[in-house]
């Protein structure tokens, strides 16, 4: 014969259980919900501060060229968090509707590491590369943009990498390689053969 | 008791996981397959070729309809008790189970029984020699001890010298052709000849009067010679003569890389084909010469970009690519496709067949939707690595020749400026392109216009093919120079 208080006890505890369970459910339901509606937005750089004159490297696909662009947008001091803003401001231009370089919804830079000695690393989301037109030249111009961008406002920058979701990847969508470091001079000079339709 | 009911004695669980473990067991054998397989070589004029050994009750066995279908017209059927094999005009019968049959008419006892395995007649491997005189109706001779079978004069014979320049050169002249694969080792250099009839010389073991080069010796086990060079330096092997001479020595100086600046190619002649070292470190084949390698980009599961719903990338490369080798060797410069069907190939089996070509340049292949006319890269070389001779860096190896890269890219841009195609050069980090050890350039098509269904077009593909042959036959000698 099981104690009455035995049995008791027990109900209760199972009623506990199931009712923070169906809470715990729920709370994480309206949490996925919130998290997908906000990264459907582009994330926007901070709008108060001073603002800074930097210089972007914008890729255009109808003319298959990079041109630097000067804007005035408010910047933190910190570097890295200088870096990480630049190339949120770029990526801004991509996910608008009048891009000249559409990139998938979604897509976002997790971060900027400023490594010393002078080594960038970019790591983008998943959305990013996953959603990515594939192309040699269309890759590049996405490659060469972010590199740039970084080498022409933060100074030291001597090589680049580019992860995703923190991680190595083959290439950015089936051409651009991912699995090496970037020689910034070497991009800076592609940059260049890039700027002109030739 | 309620609860034991459904579990097992542990005696009969023991016995279950043994099962289970011995099937895991086979079936990982069954995959992995035994890397000591015993094999047999049969080399005459028509074909060269290898088949598996089987052993049956304590008996090397061979199929012998597998070993006479590449020599003639063969069929075999169950007739009775009887297995009758009709090879051209000659009959032949055996009985399953006994030893006595009947060659071209006459009686031929074989040293062990004969077997019938679902339709598969299969012979002894000792009565290889004779037997397949007597069918064939010619001599035939046979190295049992190593497996091999030679019908007919089909032997290849070589000599071996060392030419005592600086640093000292072992020149093999062989008497056809040879495509051994080639494999370093720390104080010696081996070459397996798998699909080749090289019999030993005189001696097995030869002497030289070198101290970086002192001996080599040959050894035939398994349906496949080998031949050892010893040395006390890394050699590098380098074939001419059509294949028939394969000359090793040390490589002569370091390469440009380690001083950073391109330099010209080194003095060779357009028909040597050295094997690099930085491939030589695993077994690789020595592959015969080259002018160009031609790699179609994507393939099998890797589809590329989806040009159009129903338009792959790597649909369009590979056909592209056939039409480039077709125009190149039209203008007798002979091409290796790396990929000629929907195979998945990685980039770095792509830069392993490419640099074993030791071709005079690597051309990949990509179409893209993006834009008009085409676009040719070079490497966009990543940071870091270093070279230092004989051994290249594998990330940075396009380094030393990325001169000779862009001199062909310049000569193919011209090409396709003048047919009014809209062209652009740049550089990507676009692989296996920075791991080419010779020049190397990709070629990205996109549509002559806006309708990304142009690019389909056969005319369009092959006006490109041409500028693009054309431009490279500009070059061929100072690319031809560049080989390594």
């Amino acid at each position: 014969m099981i104690p009455r208080h035995l049995i008791i006890g027990v109900t209760v505890m199972v009623a506990v259980v199931l009712a923070m369970s169906f809470y715990a459910w729920h709370m994480r339901g309206g949490a996925a919900g919130v998290e997908t509606a906000a990264s459907a937005q582009p994330v926007a750089p901070p709008v108060t501060g001073p603002t800074e004159q930097v210089t972007l490297c914008i890729a255009y696909d109808d003319d298959g060229i990079l041109r630097a662009r000067s804007a005035r947008i408010p910047l933190p001091a910190g570097r890295q968090e200088r870096a990480e803003d630049l190339l949120r401001a770029l990526l801004n231009i991509y996910l608008d509707k009048n891009s000249p370089h559409p990139l998938g919804a979604g897509s976002e830079i997790r971060g900027v590491y400023l490594v010393d000695p002078g080594l960038a690393v970019i790591d983008l989301n998943s959305a990013f590369a996953d959603q990515h037109r594939s192309g040699v030249l269309v890759e590049e111009l996405t490659m060469a943009s972010l590199v740039q961008t970084l080498a022409a406002n933060i100074p030291g920058i001597t090589r680049a990498k580019i992860l995703v979701e923190g991680k190595d990847r083959d290439t950015l969508a089936g051409h651009v390689d991912l699995t090496n470091f970037y020689d910034v001079a070497a991009v800076t000079q592609l940059v260049s053969q890039l700027q002109s339709v030739q | 008791m309620r609860w034991s009911r459904d579990v097992a004695p542990a005696s009969q669980r023991t016995l279950l996981g043994s099962c289970l473990l011995a099937l895991v067991a086979a079936f990982a054998l069954l995959l992995t397959g035994s890397p000591d397989e015993k094999r047999i070589s049969i080399y005459s004029t028509v074909a060269n070729y290898s088949l598996p050994v089987v052993e049956r009750n304590k008996q090397d066995y061979v199929g012998l309809l597998e070993v006479l279908e590449p020599l003639g017209t063969v069929s075999a059927k169950a007739n009775g008790p009887r297995w009758t094999l009709r090879y051209n005009d000659a009959e032949s019968e055996f009985t399953p189970g006994k030893a006595q049959a009947r060659v071209r008419g006459s009686d031929f006892v074989l040293p062990a029984n004969f077997l019938l395995e679902n339709g598969r007649g299969l012979v002894p491997v000792p009565s290889l020699g004779t037997l397949l005189a007597r069918i064939l109706g010619g001599p035939v001779t046979f190295n049992q001890n190593a497996r091999r079978v030679f019908v007919g004069n089909v032997a290849v014979h070589f000599t071996a010298q060392v030419d005592k320049s600086t640093p000292p050169k072992l020149v093999m002249n062989f008497t056809a052709p040879v495509n051994p694969m080639i494999a370093t080792e720390p104080g010696r250099l081996r070459m397996v000849f798998n699909h080749e009839p090289v019999v030993a010389p005189g001696s097995s073991t030869l002497t030289f009067d070198s101290k970086v080069i002192p001996s080599a010796s040959f050894q035939e086990n398994n349906g496949a010679a080998e031949i050892t060079v010893a040395s006390s330096l890394p050699l590098m092997a380098s074939f001419s003569n059509n294949g028939r001479t394969i000359t090793l020595s040390p490589p002569a100086q370091p390469p440009a890389a380690t001083t950073g600046t391109p330099t010209p190619p080194q003095n060779q002649t357009a028909t040597t084909n050295p094997v690099p070292a930085l491939l030589a470190s695993t077994s690789s084949p020595a592959l015969a010469h080259y002018f160009a390698v031609i790699d179609a980009a994507h393939g099998g599961e890797e589809r590329g970009a989806a040009l159009t719903n129903l338009l792959p990338e790597k649909d369009v490369t590979l056909t592209f690519a056939r039409r480039l080798s077709q125009e190149l060797e039209a203008r007798g410069l002979s091409t290796l496709l790396l990929r000629n069907g929907d195979t998945t190939l990685t980039t770095d089996q792509r830069a392993t067949m490419a640099n074993a070509a030791g071709a005079a340049i690597y051309i990949a292949v990509h179409a893209a939707s993006q834009g008009n006319g085409v676009r040719l890269y070079g490497a966009l070389v990543p940071a870091g690595g270093e070279n230092h001779a004989p051994f290249l860096d594998w990330d940075t190896a396009q380094r030393t020749v990325v001169w000779t890269s862009q001199m062909a890219e310049n000569s193919v841009a011209t090409e396709l400026r003048s047919r009014q195609l809209p062209t652009r050069i740049l550089t990507a980090p676009l692989r296996p392109l920075n791991n080419i050890t010779f020049a190397a350039i990709a070629i990205e098509v996109a549509a002559p216009t806006s309708s990304i269904e142009q690019l389909s077009l056969p005319s369009y593909q092959q006006l490109i093919a041409i500028a693009v042959t054309d431009g490279l036959a500009g070059v061929r000698e100072q690319l031809e120079a560049g080989r390594r």
